[in-house]
């Protein structure tokens, strides 16, 4: 293997052409970079979808993170991380986010901006909280609120696998919310769910409509045991939501059987929430 | 100002921690210095603040990690943690 620079001779530039060590490479340095949002789409009464051009985009894992950056006039900065929801195949990528109403960056996110503004942000970023549908199934996906988003990059990936693919990789997906309407891409996870491959249940836990078949209330032992793969097909785990209901279900799954090192978890939410 | 106090893990910490390292290592186990659980960075649970990130074992509350960025230094304390072990797979993040 030869050090080559694209467009440049190396002789020219007095670099000796010799092997180079082999090791891991070095990730492409994360630099900010300026998007472009390309579309604004309403998911719930307090969540949007932006849709974002970003410039040499090295292409994201299903499960990875960008970190946002907002600079006021007098250089105050926020910095926020926000999952992709769009899946590795497609070229643009998709953010959706939720409003805190005391928040500093969500707020700007979803009243201020359009389409065609500027946004800064760098990624993709993580290495931990990620899937590939090559890593084969079966898949369990837990969500807690906006907790849906980086699992509806796996689901959407998985979607975009060859059937073949797919059949090996059965997914379960639990999602819970506290009312109906505060659903994120429900209309997409029923056309998800009609597939043979991927269950869909939900949980809400504040208010249910009157004809509701889901469950009501927050995940526990028994809902856990109605919708997880049994710990016998080894499955993997991919749990992201508010940190209570997230330590809550990896500690059942652990309990269940499942393989820590199978289970993986991504929190947020403010202090004590 | 900082009115959102997350709490969230070193999922949220990988950004800065690239700052540093060349490879990403959210996926990298961490021994703590505390009471020597393994486990992956992305997994420790995050305090973040205006300034940098500290990084506490989920299992004992030991700071593993603190990364500050103060005026002139990128500062790294990582005295609470023994062992960092970086898988020496490819990564594309």
């Amino acid at each position: 293997m030869t050090a080559a620079i694209p467009g440049e001779s190396n002789a020219t530039r007095g670099i000796p052409e010799v092997s180079q060590p082999i090791a891991a490479p070095a990730a492409p340095r994360l630099e900010w970079r300026v998007a472009t949002v390309i579309e604004v789409r309403e998911e719930t009464q307090r969540a949007r979808t932006l849709v974002l051009n970003v410039p040499e985009w090295p292409g994201h894992r299903a499960g990875q993170h960008v970190d946002v950056r907002l600079v006021a006039e007098d250089g105050y900065q926020a910095q926020r991380s926000y999952s992709i929801g769009s899946a590795p195949e497609e070229k643009t990528i998709a953010l959706t986010v939720e409003r805190l109403e005391d928040g500093e960056v969500s707020p700007y996110l979803i009243d201020v901006l359009r389409p065609g503004d500027g946004l800064e942000l760098r990624g993709p970023i993580g290495g931990y909280f990620v899937w590939d549908v090559a890593q084969r199934g079966p898949l369990l996906l837990v969500a807690g609120g906006s907790g849906i988003v980086p699992l509806m990059a796996m689901v959407r990936h998985h979607m975009l696998a060859d059937d073949k693919t797919r059949a090996r990789v059965p997914v379960r997906l639990l999602y819970s919310a506290r009312r109906w309407d505060d659903v994120i891409y429900r209309d997409e996870l029923a056309r998800v769910a009609e597939r043979p491959e991927v269950e869909v249940s939900f949980t809400l836990t504040r208010d249910a409509p009157s004809d509701w078949v889901g469950y009501r209330r927050r995940i526990d032992r028994a809902m856990l045991q109605d919708v997880c793969w049994p710990a016998a097909e080894t499955p993997r785990a991919y749990v992201c939501g508010p940190t209570p209901l997230v330590e809550s279900v990896a500690t059942l799954l652990v309990e269940a059987g499942y393989d820590p090192m199978r289970i993986r978890t991504e929190r947020f939410g403010p202090t004590g929430s | 100002m900082q009115v959102e106090q997350m709490r969230l893990d070193g999922n949220a910490a990988g950004g800065m921690l690239r700052e540093l390292f060349a490879r990403d290592v959210t996926a990298a186990l961490a021994t703590c210095g505390g009471c020597g659980k393994v486990g992956p960075v992305g997994a420790l649970l995050e305090y973040g603040h205006g300034m940098g990130v500290v990084l506490r074992c989920p299992s004992c509350d030991t700071v593993m990690v603190r990364l500050v960025h103060a005026p002139g230094w990128l500062r790294l304390d990582v005295s609470g943690t023994s062992v960092l072990a970086i898988p020496d797979t490819i990564s594309v993040s």
